[in-house]
């Protein structure tokens, strides 16, 4: 280090702890407790980036979240590796490897910085003027932006760190830990509430924690002293509890707020191990108290972006709080009298102030009196013009202002400088108290947005509210919170503050300058180089709206959602409209406020936590026996069983044709089922399924179809009536939890006069399915003494039948076409009967089958899939199913729609079944149906909804829905496909055994 | 996200509950009577208002039960929730 730029004796960093780093390949060092920007400050590092669109030379502007210019990309893994982290943000650890993000092939030596020299071909709006056309080059334009533009890049391997969520409730939530609140934290804490104190930075006490001057007091103390002895105090406190370095993410109607806390980004890499990076707190408050603070703003002029530009409060705190200088030859340009603090820091640290410049006419404030008895120049009624220095400032060049101050007269003067420290006043940070529905009102006299109304119980204090100065800040927070709180009287009644600024300050969005405004550039918007220019051209072209301004100039777009830049960029607009910049409205900060990454909002839900999934209780068995599995709803149902290396279409050929030859065996546990009570029980099914039920005896099944109200087919299942007032409903495996939802709504708001019941109780019981020929055979082996004769036991009856002490509810149903029988235990016995059912049909090749052959072997018997036949616009009529709906039932949910004006359309797409011209061309389900080719546009007619390869019957079949396709059995259509047309033929829904001779083995 | 006091359980985070729309919209008793627009009426019409609207609502994470909520839409209050059957309250 040639230059003497850090000052010792300092508090807030230790210089026992030195700590290397390594910055575009050079290793530097800085101490504990710096951020990665105030060590590369101390290294005179200014120049961290390339300006996004220009690429002019940007250096470190403010020490906050703020900030617009340092954003780096740390660390170098492919997996940890982290874009647009801002380097005033980032706590210095052993071994910061960052780079800058926006230049290529280096910062210092920049290709993209021509688009500087041709910065008048780059006006306001020309990403959208210029790349709109032709869309077709959209690609090759979107390739130069993303190279050009460069904001950093993604980690390309898994994240491996562990991120955590955590629910948290208290009566008072305070977001940020300076004065304000902390005063808001004691006085809560001392009517006994429950309070959540968060804090962004890794210390309490904000701006007022490492004032080193004398010039304000609190109880006649030193103000930071009496602040440090506050936060002892609040650190004892059990009602506190304190969450430092947690950034408050989003605030949420109904007090419900998102924080995110980091718990290792500040350790060495090598420390972080096995320790979870950063907790998302979703936070419940009674009450709000936002205490978030103010930010500073800069001053709008010509080259106000160089390298060396700083914040004032930010050298302050360069120097104050992290013993770094930002420059060995300061000035300091301002309008008011918070940069003169700045000034007597820079003279208490021995650093050379060359000059102050201040636009206003004079100042005679204790703090501007004291300045001036230094001897240091002050240029009143003063503007700085332009700057010099191309990496980093060299030069300012003033000129007084005229007397209304739009304009600037009489001689230029140079002074050297190597650090501009500027001050525009100050923004309250408003932005959870609008994120949080607030409306916020102007205030012409500050030129500041101040909170206003709110629906949700909080409070804004401090400078967040407008309170600048020390005595209007303590005294109001203390006033306000006790009136929030209901609280008498507080600790601080009696305080005595001595204040020594004053409040007056000058303001003027755009300083004047010696050229025309087309000659100037005063940046806006520093991240996403939008000048004050840009906004004069967009409000010529025509646009009005401030969110339409914004959007044409991409002014406040950035990463940092233009936290400098929007109020200048509203003032401008006020100023050249001639509007009052309350009526223009301001914009909203859109959560999170400062960027969060993807591993904290994901949290644990990652890898097997991602989503729940359900398991049969023979799930074990399946995957024993080399099942593939498929997600239906939440479940994981086995889809076919491939052996030897099958493909899938060869398991699923084989496992059709032993279920029709010989048997079968499927895992049905997934349907949904609902267990029925009551004494209308049957009432109730007669008003939910579109037949008829009061005729259905006991131990009797019957298939039932379900619509809603607009008539359309919703869901069907088998129903068994096991008692005089008991039913076991069946649903489809992924409509079962809203046919549960869709009954419980009939019966509590339609029909409460019901007396039924409804339970679900698909996860009660398990099911296997075994059916095929020889399933009777195989049934006959496991319950020995039941009566299996069809006249006992007849298609669609139900027998409950003892097991050992296993009670089983066995059902004759069948959705294959086949004799079948459905084993119906409690869950824990599915895995035991299902081994039984396998040992039992051995001798019969009983050959298990998923869902891909049970949907094929359906489909030969033309069964319709609820969600796969049918999208939600299928009548029963649609579907060819007349036969089950009621005749005599005066009303069903449905029933009415099905004469509506559209339903009884005879044009409607219906269901049909579709021959191949050639047997072995398989469709493709979606497929579009259509007549002639060549007429363009060309009409759909309707597409494939099911589709197979049939080894029973030896040739392709497949469902679909045509247009009046009732009537059109025996016509050809053709299928586009994108490498051929297939011929089609309209046939019969039923492929196989048209009169169910099957059923009966 | 709201803060919903079940009339059966208490307050409870607004996950656990399924907004069922608009309230107070009585299944005909005789929807045969009905003509097509009359059934449409029924069927499709929904007011989705600026400012306090009944709303059904199902605690499905919980008791599983159906209420009626008083909500202002452009600010999401609740300003009354009120059993099935209930009659809504003047506001
Ligand atoms: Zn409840």
């Amino acid at each position: 280090m040639s230059k003497n730029l850090r000052i010792n004796n300092k508090h807030f960093v230790d210089e026992t702890r030195k700590l290397s780093f390594t910055f575009n390949g050079k290793k530097l060092y800085g101490y504990k407790g710096d951020t990665l920007a105030s060590a590369l400050l101390s290294n005179d590092i200014h120049l961290v980036g390339r300006s996004f669109k220009y690429h002019r030379p940007r250096g470190i502007m403010t020490s906050g979240s703020e900030e617009p210019n340092a954003i780096l990309q740390i660390g170098n893994d492919d997996a940890l590796t982290e874009p647009n982290v801002r380097a005033t943000e980032i706590e210095l650890y052993d071994g910061l490897i960052c780079n800058s993000q926006n230049c290529w092939p280096s910062v210092k030596f920049d290709i993209g910085g021509i688009n500087n020299f041709l910065s008048p071909l780059l006006p306001a709006g020309f990403y959208y003027k210029t790349f709109m056309w032709p869309a077709s080059f959209w690609e090759k334009y979107e390739y130069f932006i993303r190279k050009s533009a460069g904001l950093g890049k993604s980690p390309s391997k898994q994240d491996p760190d562990m991120y955590d969520h955590r629910y948290m409730h208290c009566d008072i939530l305070i977001v940020g830990g300076g004065v304000s609140g902390l005063m808001a934290a004691k006085i809560a804490s001392d009517d006994n509430k429950k309070v959540l104190l968060l804090e962004d930075k890794e210390l309490l006490g904000g701006s007022l924690i490492y004032d080193d001057s004398d010039i304000s007091k609190i109880d006649n103390q030193k103000s930071s002293e009496w602040l440090k002895k506050l936060i002892d105090n609040i650190k004892k406190n059990k009602n506190i509890t304190i969450k430092t370095r947690t950034s408050l993410a989003a605030y949420h109607n109904y007090n419900f707020l998102l924080a995110r806390q980091n718990l290792t980004d500040h350790l060495s890499v090598n420390d972080r191990n096995n320790k979870i990076r950063q907790r998302l707190y979703k936070i419940r408050a009674k009450k709000v108290i936002i205490s978030t603070g103010a930010i500073e703003r800069p001053q709008v002029f010509h080259n106000n972006d160089r390298p060396g530009i700083m914040l004032a409060s930010a050298v302050k705190k360069y120097i104050d709080y992290y013993g770094v200088r930002c420059g060995l030859e300061n000035v300091i340009f301002t309008n008011n009298d918070s940069a003169y603090e700045t000034a007597l820091s820079l003279h208490k640290s021995g650093t050379k102030l060359n000059a102050i410049i201040d636009i206003r006419d004079n100042s005679s404030s204790e703090i501007v009196n004291q300045v001036k008895n230094l001897g240091i120049q002050i240029y009143w009624n003063h503007t700085v013009v332009d700057t010099k220095g191309y990496k980093r400032i060299d030069k300012v060049t003033v000129m007084k202002l005229n007397d209304k101050g739009n304009d600037v007269i009489g001689k230029k003067i140079d002074l050297n400088c190597d650090c501009l420290a500027i001050s525009g006043g100050w923004t309250p940070m408003v932005h959870l108290f609008t994120q949080s529905g607030g409306k916020l009102r102007f205030d012409n006299k500050d030129n500041i947005f101040v909170p206003d109304k709110t629906n949700l119980d909080q409070l804004s204090i401090g400078s967040a509210k407008g309170d600048f100065e020390l005595d209007d800040v303590l005294k109001n927070s203390i006033k306000d919170t006790k009136k929030f709180l209901n609280i008498e009287n507080s600790n601080f009644d009696k305080i005595d503050v001595k204040c020594s600024k004053e409040k007056e300050k000058k303001n003027i969005w755009l300083l004047p300058s010696d050229r025309p405004l087309s000659k100037t550039k005063p940046f806006l918007d520093y991240q996403n180089d939008s000048t004050a220019k840009d906004i004069k051209l967009a409000l010529r072209e025509g646009f009005k709206s401030i969110e339409h301004v914004k959007r044409y100039t991409t002014t406040g777009m950035g990463t940092d959602q233009g936290k400098l830049a929007n109020m200048h960029a509203l003032g401008i607009v006020a100023d050249t409209t001639n509007t009052n910049m309350g009526d223009l409205g301001t914009t909203t900060f859109r959560p999170p406020y400062t960027p969060l990454t993807f591993g904290t909002i994901v949290g644990r839900n990652v890898g097997q936590f991602f989503d729940i999934f359900r398991k049969t209780p023979m799930h074990e068995w399946h995957v024993e026996n080399n099942a593939k599995f498929e997600n239906v709803g939440q479940w994981k149902r086995a889809w076919y069983y491939p052996k030897d290396g099958e493909t899938m279409h060869d398991a699923v050929q084989r496992e059709s044709k032993a279920a029709r030859e010989s048997s079968g065996i499927l895992d049905a546990s997934t349907l949904g089922k609902i267990d029925i009570q009551g004494t209308d029980a049957n009432e109730f099914l007669n008003r939910v399924y579109t037949n008829a039920w009061s005729k259905l005896q006991i131990g009797k099944c019957r298939y039932g179809l379900m619509l809603n109200e607009d008539g359309m087919v919703y869901d069907d299942g088998v129903t068994t009536r096991l008692g005089e007032n008991h039913y076991l409903m069946t649903t489809t495996t992924g409509g079962a939890a809203n046919v549960m939802s869709k009954l419980e709504d009939y019966l509590q708001t339609e029909w409460p006069e019901l007396d039924v019941f409804l339970t679900s109780v698909t996860d009660h019981y398990a099911t296997a399915s075994v059916c095929g020929p020889n399933a009777k055979k195989i049934i006959n082996k496991i319950f020995k003494d039941l009566d299996l004769s069809d006249e006992s036991f007849p298609h669609m009856s139900f027998k409950e039948v003892k097991l050992g002490d296993i009670n089983c509810r066995v059902m004759r149903i069948s959705f294959t076409g086949e004799l079948s029988y459905e084993i119906n235990v409690e869950a824990s016995y599915g895995k035991y009967i299902w081994e039984k059912c396998i040992e039992a049909g051995k001798e019969f090749n009983i050959t298990p089958y998923g869902t891909e052959t049970m949907h094929l072997l359906r489909a030969e018997k033309g069964f319709i899939i609820v969600g796969q036949d049918t999208d939600g616009t299928m009548t029963p009529v649609d579907l060819q199913m007349d036969w089950i709906i009621s005749k005599k039932k005066y009303d069903f949910i449905g029933k009415r729609s099905l004469y509506r004006s559209d339903t009884v359309r005879e044009d409607r797409k219906q269901l049909v079944g579709l021959l191949t011209d050639d047997p072995n061309e398989i469709l493709e389900e979606g497929a579009q149906i259509v007549k002639d080719e060549n007429k363009k546009p060309v009409d759909m007619l309707g597409h494939v909804t099911s589709s197979y390869f049939s080894p029973t019957l030896k040739k392709s079949i497949a469902l679909a829905v045509l247009k009046e396709g009732k009537q059109l059995k025996g016509q050809k259509f053709l299928v586009p496909m994108i490498d051929k047309t297939i011929k089609v033929t309209v046939s019969d829904t039923i492929f196989l055994d048209k009169e169910n001779e099957r059923i009966n083995g | 996200m709201f803060l919903i006091s079940c009339p059966y359980c208490g307050e409870r985070d607004q996950s656990e509950f399924v907004s069922g729309g608009e309230a107070h919209i009585a299944r005909p008793k005789q929807p045969t009577e009905l003509n097509d627009d009359q059934w449409a009426e029924y069927l499709f019409m929904r007011k989705n208002i600026k400012g306090i609207q009944f709303e059904r609502w199902n605690h499905v994470h919980g008791c599983r039960k159906w209420f009626n909520v008083a909500r202002d839409t452009s600010n999401d209050k609740i300003e009354k929730i009120y059993k099935m059957g209930e009659q809504p309250p003047k506001i």
